[in-house]
């Protein structure tokens, strides 16, 4: 098992960071945790790479726990936080020596790594990393925490703000690291990109909700979950929608409403709700929920009757 | 004037930084009500275009009217009629939610009957009146969003420009703010919106792709959709925009 997270709690004053977050990570996993600012992630980075310590529970890096064996676990995980920590007045090429040499590397044993990655910016590799573009400060922040080919690399939503492009190109860079036999944590606040990993947590407000393998869909008629699309748009309905009996919840979905039933029976009645509004092009189908349909219903449920009248702080 | 009233009218826009071209004669116009989603890689020429629209920047050359006044000569009425709100600057974190929107409703030169008034409403609509009186900074995000959103659009602007709105938040709290959006364009407000999460660009009532500080698609998402054979604007976005 490359990572264990033993039932971690982390409280910064009266903020429960995290609470009770238990999961495994398998050798050569590409695992992904998802959820908005504010959920937890950041904190659980930072204590997966020994820089925070949790109140309670164990965090095993290859069995080295990461409170009383942080020197072993430094040198097995490459971390790449948030903020990349890359030194804006050193040269790009200088950054990536920099790194080689803390960890008793060079830049030449493990370029085969770093290939991929290092030659789209190795054109600027003489320009300070504080003129790099948003992208290639992200390629270098990369290539660096890679360079002694660490065990476990952990990556900090490395694609926040970067637009579909460019995230689907580094998506595909993980994806042949991860080849090279390199287990990989990453989070992202884009559920698109669950679709990516081996398996996901979805994780809010401190809780890890579920853990779930993209590839194998969720139970259809389990979750009572309907598209409804019309060539004239859907905004107009999904007021109509949501007063409907039967109702439990209507969200904007891309071109189309998702709406969840309290019931199988109510499927019919609301079609024939629907058919008696006259607009000929509207689909009405039941559909297999996706990561984000999934995730909403959790957060419904987390949070009840809450999200409707006002959240609580 | 045609069909409908043009908020937003550009023709030939271009802006040089040096030998640098990071709006290639753009031409589009956005329609009063519209949402017009604004999409393009990092670096394709969004920030510049967004910036000479809010008059806080001068084109090199074009023909640029926002809400019927002159880019060139008539920056300051521009600012009266726009909003603006991006993720990165949005609200003062040290005042309360109740301070930030009377600055804002001050500096948009409301009258103090008025902004009371309104001050309430927006609270009871937000449901925000209960930490009216709570920092900002010890506001969740997506209340952040949302009370952002609303202040910039307090004054009633005849356009509200959003710059990644909704960044960090979880999908629940996108869609309410979209929501919040389609409400906007009921009271007759234009959006003029940046994102990147695609499946926001299918909110949109138009959408153009920028590509090179080129406009390379202009339409409504359906029409897009059709045009580049994609089930979704996501590959609608990455056939256009893959180098």
């Amino acid at each position: 098992m490359s990572l264990i997270i033993d039932h971690i709690d982390k409280s910064y004053d009266a903020v429960k960071a995290l609470r009770q977050v238990d999961f495994e990570v398998n050798d050569g996993e590409l695992f992904g945790l998802i959820g908005p600012d504010g959920a937890g992630k950041s904190t659980l980075f930072r204590i997966m790479a020994s820089l925070v310590i949790p109140d309670a529970g164990r965090c095993l890096m290859h069995g080295h726990n990461v409170v009383k064996d942080y020197r072993e676990v430094r040198k097995i995980i490459g971390y790449m936080p948030g903020r990349f920590s890359l030194y804006m007045d050193l040269s790009v090429e200088e950054n990536l020596a920099f790194y080689a040499r803390v960890f008793g590397t060079n830049v030449h044993e493990n370029y085969d790594l770093i290939r991929d990655v290092y030659e789209q910016i190795a054109p600027f590799k003489k320009r300070l990393a504080g003129k790099l573009s948003g992208g290639m400060k992200q390629k270098l922040a990369l290539s660096c925490a890679l360079i002694h080919r660490p065990e476990v690399l952990i990556l900090d939503e490395p694609t926040t703000g970067v637009d579909a492009v460019s995230r689907r190109e580094f998506w595909d860079m993980l994806k042949k690291i991860q080849k090279e036999g390199i287990t990989i944590v990453v989070s992202t606040p884009y559920m698109d990109e669950a679709e990516m990993c081996d398996r996901v947590g979805l994780i809010q407000k401190g809780k890890l909700l579920e853990i779930t393998d993209p590839s194998k869909p969720y139970d259809r008629d389990e979750a009572q979950l309907f598209s409804l699309r019309s060539n004239s748009g859907v905004y107009t309905y999904l007021e109509r929608v949501r007063r409907m009996e039967g109702c439990k919840h209507a969200w904007l979905f891309g071109d189309q409403l998702h709406v969840t039933l309290r019931s199988e029976g109510d499927a019919v009645l609301i079609k024939s709700i629907l058919d008696g509004w006259g607009d000929s092009s509207i689909e009405w189908k039941k559909i297999t929920p996706s990561i984000e349909d999934r995730f909403m219903g959790l957060i419904e449920q987390e949070s009840g009757e809450q999200l409707n009248n006002g959240e609580t702080i | 004037m045609s069909k409908r009233e043009h908020i937003i009218e550009v023709k030939d826009m271009v802006k040089k930084f040096g030998s640098f071209t990071a709006n290639d004669r753009l031409t589009f116009h956005v329609e009063r009500g519209e949402i017009f989603g604004f999409l393009g890689a990092n670096g394709a020429g969004k920030t510049t275009a967004m910036r000479i629209l809010c008059g806080l920047s001068y084109p090199t050359s074009g023909e640029i009217y926002v809400a019927g006044h002159n880019v060139y000569r008539e920056r300051e009425r521009i600012k009266k009629k726009i909003g603006y709100m991006s993720q990165k600057f949005s609200l003062y974190e040290d005042l309360t939610v109740s301070e930030n929107i009377r600055l804002y409703a001050g500096i948009y030169g409301l009258g103090r009957k008025q902004i009371a008034s309104r001050e309430e409403q927006l609270l009871d609509r937000l449901g925000l009146t209960y930490i009216r009186s709570r920092l900002i900074r010890e506001v969740p995000l997506g209340w952040k969003q949302k009370l952002a959103f609303s202040v910039a659009i307090f004054h009633q602007p005849a356009v509200v420009f959003l710059d990644e709105p909704t960044g960090g938040v979880d999908p629940i709290t996108r869609r309410q703010f979209w929501e919040m959006i389609h409400d906007a364009t009921e009271e007759g407000i234009t959006v003029f919106v940046t994102t990147h999460y695609m499946d926001e660009a299918e909110y949109c009532d138009r959408v153009s792709i920028m590509v090179d500080g080129r406009i390379d698609a202009l339409d409504t998402p359906a029409a897009l959709k059709q045009q580049f054979d994609s089930k979704n604007m996501n590959e609608v976005f990455l056939k256009l925009a893959r180098l």
